[in-house]
């Protein structure tokens, strides 16, 4: 949406300085400079794909040498070895570190949102006397390190409930609400017009129907996006497994496992990187499959409240 | 707020049932709406933050039952915790290097993507990719690029004849490899500012070009004011991340220093020679390491204290956070 704003943007604006262009010295320059400016723009954006792009492929060559060359300082493999990645992925516990993750991100996702769409929609569109503190107290929630009341936190989970061995104490939470997603949400369902949820309720439409058959459907983008942030939190997390699921390899997630699988291989980057690779790149498909979602969801984030 | 606020408390009683039996539904259904949260709010927040300030104050191994100690743990913390202002001093040097390259860097790569014409998806795309790479695997590949061993970054800097820092390794080099790391996830940056820079009006720029400003006045007059709440709110943002930075520098630390995983070993958080250390880390240091529950709970609350200092900066300045449209 964004680019297409942008490609108009240029189009008019060639379209300005292209009208007057005769093919006088002065016109010649303007010409030039243009070109010019072209040239350096583009070298530019390509020195800084390097810079972004380049870590992925050093990664990816050196996931795929042999033992004996991943101890050198070649960057280009002799010879391709596919079968570190079958090694990785065969690893006693990768597979259950994926199935983890798997659970801990979509379970996650799917109470999030369930809890904080109402949360959001009453801030969003309810009056009622404390709103503005309930509004800050959630942008608070939202900007505090986990690590404030994690040992709290951590001692009513192990001692009190005797879970921690086990990732509910992270899934749990977010059937009451993650902060981050009310606040997200809130500042989508505002720009929906009132007018449709008030049309409905003429026709004797009750607050929650509403909520479930006028606004939900068009808030599907913003849903998408808090949905997607919601699972790559998950899916990200480290801290959270480390406290709570490190005790127990069974439940280990791929981000704590990747972490313990470079102390097991510690003299060899290859197969260390082969599994960085495999964590890599789910997040990549997934990103090339809901690219729209993402960037709106990013620019959803608070700057135009 | 609501409109009972207005009304004057002797006419209260005049008011007719039926608009009384609709406040009391009105009310029923905001804590429906609202009870999730309610719950949340208080079982996973307030409890927990009343609890830390408890323990503060205690000293508690976690095994054995707490006792009173007063002051004790804070004035531990303050002045015989070795970890505690290298911490901080660090946290310092990240707000004042890290977020601030990142604010340049990103508005940089923010107006450069919204100038490129070939390829600007693709672009894009690059660009904005290594933000998603998770934490763990991203921290891992840099420090394999950066290990002053087999790494290519090394390399390539001998293959020119430049100088090669031992980066993970050295504490004058950690720091600024994991503000390369941070500048490599630029993409949620990059997005806020292309964005905020396409949302500038287009006569504004025809306008100054009319009075012959250059690209730079068209920037610095033009392009900075209109722009300039998103970089406060980059700011701001990126102050209360530095104060949440953990599992960065303390996976680059472990990988560099080669104790991981092993059963046994335990890492001690900063290395090399606390240059990494953070107060995230800390808590996790004196609360599940060192089982100094009452010292976790200082630090905690020394987070605390600071990132809702940022959080009400935010809260003040921007109006927009709290906007409503009724």
């Amino acid at each position: 949406m964004t680019l297409s704003r942008a490609q108009r943007a240029n189009i008019q604006h060639s379209r300005l300085t292209a009208a007057p262009i005769r093919l006088t010295a002065a016109g010649r320059a303007a010409r030039r400079t243009k070109t010019l400016e072209w040239i350096g723009v583009h070298s530019l954006a390509i020195a800084a794909a390097l810079f972004f792009v380049l870590p992925f492929v050093f990664v990816f060559l050196t996931a795929v040498m042999s033992d004996q060359q991943a101890l050198t300082r070649d960057l280009w493999p002799n010879s391709w070895h596919w079968e570190n990645l079958r090694t990785v992925w065969e690893t006693p516990g990768f597979l259950t570190w994926w199935k983890n993750t798997l659970i801990y991100a979509g379970l996650g996702t799917a109470l999030t949102l369930l809890s904080s769409i109402p949360v959001a929609y009453a801030l969003a569109r309810f009056k009622f006397r404390g709103r503005n503190f309930a509004l800050m107290l959630v942008i608070s929630t939202m900007m505090l390190p986990p690590q404030v009341v994690i040992v709290p936190m951590y001692l009513f989970w192990a001692k009190q409930l005797h879970l921690s061995g086990t990732l509910w104490p992270l899934i749990i939470p977010m059937a009451f609400t993650d902060a981050f997603s009310v606040f997200l949400l809130r500042q989508f369902l505002l720009t929906i017009p009132k007018d449709y949820v008030d049309a409905a309720k003429v026709d004797g439409c009750g607050d929650f129907r509403a909520l479930v058959r006028i606004v939900l459907p068009m808030a599907k983008p913003a849903i998408a996006a808090v949905a997607l942030f919601q699972f790559f939190y998950c899916w990200n997390d480290y801290f959270g497994p480390q406290i709570y699921a490190s005790e127990n390899p069974a439940a280990w997630t791929l981000s704590y496992g990747l972490e313990s699988f470079k102390g097991a291989h510690h003299t060899n980057w290859n197969l260390t990187m082969a599994a960085t690779l495999l964590v890599l790149a789910p997040v990549i498909i997934l990103f090339f499959f809901a690219q729209k979602a993402f960037i709106e969801g990013v620019t959803l984030t608070g700057v135009k409240g | 707020m609501t409109s009972t606020a207005t009304i004057p408390t002797g006419r209260r009683r005049t008011i007719d049932p039926g608009l009384r039996r609709k406040r009391r539904r009105e009310a029923l259904r905001n804590l429906a709406f609202l009870s999730p949260w309610l719950i949340g709010v208080s079982v996973f927040f307030l409890y927990p933050l009343i609890s830390t300030v408890y323990f503060s104050f205690m000293r508690y191994d976690g095994f054995t039952a707490p006792t009173w100690t007063g002051l004790k743990n804070w004035q531990y913390v303050f002045t015989d915790y070795p970890f505690f202002w290298p911490a901080l001093r660090n946290t310092l040097w990240l707000v004042v290097v890290m977020v601030t390259l990142r604010v340049i860097f990103g508005l940089g790569i923010g107006l450069l993507i919204t100038k490129v014409k070939t390829g600007a998806g693709l672009f894009r795309t690059a660009f904005y990719l290594p933000y998603l790479a998770p934490p763990v695997a991203a921290t891992m590949a840099f420090a394999f690029l950066l290990n002053p061993g087999t790494g290519p970054v090394n390399n390539i800097l001998a293959r020119i004849g430049l100088p090669q820092p031992g980066w993970f390794n050295d504490p004058a080099w950690s720091k600024p490899a994991l503000t390369m790391l941070a500048l490599w996830g630029i993409g949620d940056l990059m997005v806020i500012f292309m964005a905020s820079l396409l949302d500038v009006p287009q006569e504004q720029y025809e306008a100054a070009s009319l009075d012959g400003a250059g690209p730079w006045q068209r920037f610095r007059y033009v392009t900075l004011p209109n722009i300039s709440p998103i970089v406060l709110f980059a700011v701001v943002t990126g102050v209360i991340q530095t104060m949440q930075y953990y599992t960065q520098p303390l996976v680059a630390g472990k990988v560099a220093s080669g104790v991981i995983g092993g059963s046994g070993q335990q890492f001690e958080p900063g290395y090399p020679d606390k240059s990494t250390l953070t107060l995230p880390q800390l808590v996790y240091h004196l609360g599940f390491q060192r089982f100094d529950t009452g010292g976790a709970c200082v630090i905690a609350l020394v987070l605390f204290a600071l990132a809702m200092v940022f959080t009400a900066l935010l809260m003040r300045r921007g109006s927009g956070f709290l906007a409503t449209n009724d």
